[in-house]
């Protein structure tokens, strides 16, 4: 019988009913005994929460944990350890590792290696297509069976439409989302940061807003036709706008963005920091401000880290040839509430529902809320610490960060995975 | 009166007060040049790294002249830079180098950025002679010495830079300085050759060659890389030069006295007839003597500057 533990007087939100209650929470064998106002458990071990927040258990659906193959840069044991010190219980992970998560042994391998080594929970996303080749639609009906909880070719976009319109039909009978990564190949080409003043004076090649709008509009047909379409890592303000509309329109159709895209603009790559460098890459002001609407009115539904981890040789090194992406899972919390809660004034209940319900609904996972019988996934915050982002506090492999030195507002303090406390008083246990 | 920088790596982060110093400087280093030995001690047992990742020929001998002619050694170093993978990295090629005692690095690289990079793990000056399409600042510092001479001074003076605008490092570092010594600034050229946002910088798009050409001062006529044309950003050689190449008839649009600049090297008959590059106006040879004065201006400058702490 695992331990039990009594959370007393924390701000209990719950996203998905937009409430937020000073309440307690008696976790018994793995799960939410009781939820209610001054509960009392002599056998209890109390976690005091006063003057913290208590949510659902954070869920990161947009994360690469490179394992198979690449664990120079994270595994499964560094990146989940690194998701429980962000307040992660439940990631997802992207199939673009060595070999392809693209057949169900791979599925099968992970799903293995997640029971016996992973420290929060993990549902892997299988390919779309073979070898991400946008060729072949891959083996969707078997790697579901196995274990998957979705399908992309993350990383690329598939560009033949015809493609995606079969694998879309083909999908629907496994009710799981297909994620787009929403980039056109020609327009990106061999491009290293958005094209605009900065790439003009930097000297780098530009990748334009309009690579990344027109592969989405293509994506809002196609899911108005044959299904839905989940759009990872939205950056641009008129991909918001084409969301917007198409959800009015009723198209099926979610979006997810990341902290970085609502944090940095293209100004910041002028130092040549390779750590902001990532597809798609940092836009403007512009932008960015409208991704804060988008996320302020629900269009969009998600914010992923996009956790992308990359050795040091891979991005200390000359701007074009350093690796494309950053690591967010211990950084994302933080930066979102400071962004989001304390510079934007978004309410707390709605932020928390693009990091816990939402993600949960869209994946079809059980988990995403705060509720009596369930499995306790608990995430406890403090609102008010404030810390400089260092890379020696972090537990994943990598340290490509572009938040190393800022200073963030908001830290998690506990973080429960099935009734066990993965986080406390700053480590991972 | 010292430099107020370790590097010179482009002109737009160049200040204005550095700029016209090197200038000044290079009119002495000019005389020097004219004399029947051209060589001063001034950098005696310095060695100066030409450090080439991108295949160069006038660039790197004009560095390595103005070395020679300051007495300094040169040791030079090329470098494939295709992968990151395959080899040693830059950096490590670099702070080797720096280990066994070198004093300046020269560093041409295909990417941009890459000298920005190089100086930020560095503790000896980096001079950037040219990367990838961001600057390549001793190019333009000898553009507007070349232009000073010609006209005396510069402020409110029409400067067309024509061409290639959108790859061009050269365009770039020239806009950056002759917008801080106060010219008006036209760039001209097919709209696929034109960057992002250029205007930004202060300059006037034009993509009209007789508007541009209106009471131009200066001409700065840029290479056409015909790659570009093989991936569609102009249809053919022809079509640029009826459209955008210097000619006698077009030079007609320009002043009478206008005087022509090209950075090397020509492709006859696309962006300039070889009777127009060979003809009265322009100042193309002139140029690249030039070069080895700024350089040796740079070099002598960013080199014989004191650092805090240290003594000759």
């Amino acid at each position: 019988m695992s331990k039990k533990y009594l959370i007393k007087n924390g701000m209990v939100i719950f996203p998905d009913s937009n409430i937020e209650e000073l309440m307690d929470i008696l976790i018994v064998d793995k799960k939410i005994q009781l939820l209610g106002k001054n509960i009392e458990n002599s056998e209890a071990t109390v976690v005091d929460a006063a003057g913290c927040y208590v949510v659902p258990g954070l869920i990161d659906m947009h994360v690469h944990l490179r394992e198979p193959g690449q664990e120079y840069k994270e595994d499964i044991v560094t990146g989940t350890r690194a998701a429980a010190a962000g307040g992660f219980t439940s990631i997802a992970c992207m199939p673009n590792t060595d070999p392809v998560v693209d057949s169900p042994e791979i599925v099968q391998f992970l799903m293995n290696k997640i029971k016996t080594s992973a420290k929060v929970k993990v549902y892997p996303i299988g390919s779309i297509t073979k070898n991400l080749e946008g060729k072949q639609l891959s083996e969707m009906g078997l790697m579901f069976s196995s274990g998957a909880v979705a399908f992309s070719d993350d990383g690329k976009y598939v560009h033949n439409s015809e493609v995606m319109k079969n694998a879309l039909l083909y999908s629907r009978t496994l009710g799981v989302p297909l994620i787009s990564h929403s980039e056109d190949p020609f327009l990106v080409e061999d491009g290293e940061m958005n094209e605009g003043y900065y790439s003009t004076i930097l000297g780098l090649k530009g990748i334009p807003a309009v690579a990344e709008e027109i592969a989405i509009a293509r994506d809002i047909l196609l899911a108005r036709y044959y299904g839905p379409v989940h759009i990872a890592h939205v950056s641009t303000k008129n991909a918001v706008e084409m969301i917007r509309k198409a959800k009015q329109e009723g198209v099926p159709i979610t979006a997810e963005t990341a902290p970085h895209y609502f944090w940095f603009t293209d100004e910041d790559v002028k130092t040549y920091n390779t750590n902001f460098k990532m597809k798609p890459p940092l836009r403007t002001k512009e932008d960015k401000d409208a991704l804060i609407e988008g996320l302020k009115d629900g269009t969009i539904d998600v914010i992923a880290t996009d956790h992308a981890p990359h050795s040091i040789d891979e991005k200390l090194c000359e701007f074009r040839l350093a690796a494309f992406g950053i690591i967010g899972l211990e950084t994302a919390l933080s930066a979102t509430i400071t962004k989001l809660y304390y510079e934007n004034n978004l309410p707390l209940p709605l932020i928390f529902q693009k990091l816990t319900c939402n993600p949960a609904r869209i994946l079809n996972l059980r988990s995403g809320t705060i509720i009596a019988g369930e499995y306790a996934d608990i995430t406890i915050i403090d609102i008010n610490k404030v810390y400089t982002v260092s890379e020696k506090h972090f537990y994943s492999k990598s340290h490509n960060s572009p938040f190393l030195g800022i200073e963030l507002k908001g830290k998690v303090v506990y973080t429960f995975v099935d009734g066990a406390m993965v986080f406390s008083k700053n480590k991972v246990h | 009166m010292p430099l107020s920088t370790k590097d010179l790596i482009g002109l737009r982060t160049l200040s204005k007060k550095d700029l016209e110093f090197i200038l000044s400087q290079a009119v002495y280093f000019k005389e020097v040049l004219s004399r029947p030995i051209k060589q001063v001690p001034a950098l005696r047992g310095k060695t100066i790294v030409n450090l080439f990742c991108e295949p160069s020929t006038r660039t790197r001998c004009s560095f390595d002249m103005a070395i020679k002619n300051l007495s300094a050694s040169a040791l030079t170093v090329s470098v494939n830079t295709s992968s990151v993978t395959k080899g040693e990295s830059l950096l490590d090629t670099v702070k080797n180098l720096e280990a066994m005692g070198v004093d300046a690095f020269i560093i041409r690289h295909s990417m941009g950025g890459v000298p920005k990079f190089i100086a930020d793990h560095s503790n000896i000056p980096i001079i950037n002679a040219g990367d990838g399409f961001c600057e390549h600042p001793t190019q333009a510092l000898l553009d507007i010495f070349t232009m000073q001479e010609e006209k005396g001074y510069l402020k409110g003076k029409k400067v067309v830079i024509l061409g290639d605008i959108k790859h061009s490092r050269v365009a770039r570092s020239n806009i950056w300085g002759l917008k801080k010594l106060g010219c008006d600034v036209v760039v001209c050229g097919p709209p696929t050759l034109i960057p992002e946002e250029i205007e930004k910088t202060g300059v006037k798009v034009c993509y009209n060659l007789q508007e541009a050409l209106a009471d131009a001062d200066f001409i700065n006529v840029l290479r056409i890389q015909m790659e570009r044309q093989r991936v569609g950003l102009f249809p053919s050689a022809r079509e640029y030069h009826s459209l955008f190449g210097i000619n006698r008839k077009t030079l007609k649009y320009a002043k009478k006295d206008v005087t022509i600049l090209h950075p090397g090297p020509i492709n006859r008959g696309v962006e300039i007839t070889s009777e127009i590059a060979d003809g009265p106006y322009n100042v193309i040879l002139h140029q690249v003597t030039n070069g080895i004065a700024i350089r040796m201006a740079v070099l002598f400058l960013l080199l014989t500057k004191r650092n805090k702490g240290q003594t000759t």
